[in-house]
């Protein structure tokens, strides 16, 4: 069974680890927060300048000055700070924040990523993200394997514009976990229920499969 | 103490004129200067090239000043949630330069800072690289960026005294704390004007050198993009 939209997020919360800073996408990236484990100290850094990101406010407590990346309304936690932006682009540059989570429309066998415009169609602005993957050590990508035509977003090379080169580390589908070695998409996980096969069907880009590929486990 | 209190918001944009590059301060509808915008749309003036984070929404923000194409050209890093732009950008009628978000906000500190170029990792290998000087730093390609020249800021803030001292709440500060002073003039509204030595010199954020002109917004509707709470359990 592919996975749906939470359980790709609560494999991904699994990378999370102690003491890390986090930056987390728009859409699946922002559901990662929900299952984190209790056990472990992370913050969470939102680019349009806040550290330290608690959960949505309660009905009637919204503040329209406390937004987070997605403009929603959110809360902040003890020990959160306010930022101007070159200040929160600063910390990113500088690779102060551990872990950057985004979504992608398409990434290829040597890490580019492409998710900010696609001619003709959608120009919506790379808002942050050329920053974020341009700079971040640990970037992860939360996406879907396939388009909803069945066509491959693993590519040998993507087809649309750039927002970064070379620079994501491991991406989680609704398949498989899957990291980027020089030679290509290195089979990581498979999803339950998804055989190795149905991932090489999925995959345009060379995948790399060793030995036998594990079950992820989600709880 | 050199005052820098204007009376309202025609006083404070009385010399803003067509053709004007000006920043405009916020992220999305959050800390954006909504009293000057409606003054910029009541004024008519036109043939405008804004520098903001964001487009505004189709009826609020920068979105009115699009409605009635009073804008000619955005630099802004994203500008969705907002038809009529897409309209016009697509149409050709609105020129757009779309950049990463951080090197839009430290165009801005640049500017600010007195910085004429910087070296930024962001776009290297993309589009938004294409005509730019790249170089390596320590093993990795970078390109230069320049600051921005604008004519004018328009910044929003929460508290502000006639000094032009300025203080922010929350994710408002975002771009509104790296555009003061990087343009020829910054006027800036704030929701509440007081007297000089009343803020605690401690808690400036923006010192009063950046501000040329500082007014109280008569009206702050502080719309929210994206209203999201969780149940009470």
């Amino acid at each position: 069974m592919a996975l749906g939209k939470e359980q790709i997020a609560k494999r991904i919360a699994k990378e999370v680890k102690d003491g890390y800073f986090v930056n987390l996408g728009i859409g699946i990236p922002t559901l990662v927060a929900n299952y984190v484990r209790h056990d472990i100290s992370v913050e969470f850094q939102s680019e349009n300048g806040v550290l330290g990101m608690g959960p949505f406010p309660f009905e009637g407590e919204e503040d329209a000055d406390v937004i987070n990346a997605g403009k929603q309304t959110i809360t902040t936690l003890p020990g959160a700070s306010f930022f101007d932006s070159a200040t929160s682009f600063g910390m990113i540059r500088a690779q102060k924040v551990d872990l950057t989570i985004l979504g992608a429309m398409e990434v290829s066998e040597n890490g580019d990523i492409a998710n900010w415009k696609i001619p003709g169609k959608m120009v919506k602005g790379m808002g942050g993200a050329m920053d974020l993957v341009a700079s971040a050590e640990n970037i992860i990508v939360a996406m879907m394997h396939v388009n909803k035509a069945g066509e491959s977003k693993l590519l040998k090379r993507c087809s649309l514009p750039l927002t970064g080169v070379g620079c994501v580390k491991k991406v989680v589908t609704e398949l498989a976990v899957l990291e980027i070695v020089p030679e290509g998409f290195k089979l990581l996980e498979r999803a339950p229920g998804v055989t190795v096969e149905d991932i090489k069907n999925a995959t345009e880009g060379n995948l790399i499969i060793e030995g036998d590929i594990p079950e992820m486990i989600i709880d | 103490m050199i005052n820098k209190k204007v009376q309202n918001v025609e006083q404070a944009l009385h010399d803003i004129k067509d053709g004007m590059t000006i920043m405009l301060g916020g992220f999305g509808l959050c800390g954006i200067p909504e009293n000057c915008i409606t003054e910029l749309v009541n004024k008519g003036t036109t043939d405008l090239t804004c520098i903001s984070n964001n487009a505004g929404v189709d009826d609020f923000g920068l979105g009115l000043l699009l409605h009635k194409r009073q804008i000619k050209k955005m630099i802004s890093s994203y500008v969705g949630e907002n038809a009529e732009f897409e309209r016009q950008m697509l149409s050709g009628e609105l020129e757009v330069e779309l950049t990463p978000q951080g090197t839009l906000a430290e165009k801005c500190r640049a500017a600010q800072a007195g910085i004429p170029a910087f070296y930024t990792p962001a776009g290297y290998g993309t589009e938004v690289a294409e005509g730019k000087e790249a170089r390596e730093f320590n093993g990795k390609m970078h390109i230069m960026e320049e600051a921005y020249k604008a004519d004018a800021a328009i910044v929003k803030a929460w508290k502000g005294d006639e000094a032009g001292n300025l203080i922010f709440k929350g994710t408002a500060r975002n771009f509104n704390a790296c555009m003061a002073g990087a343009a020829k003039i910054t006027i800036a509204e704030v929701e509440e004007l007081v007297p000089v030595g009343t803020l605690d010199p401690n808690q400036i954020h923006i010192p009063g050198i950046f501000v040329q002109r500082i007014f109280q917004g008569e009206k702050y509707e502080k719309r929210i993009e994206q209203r999201t709470v969780r149940q009470r359990s």
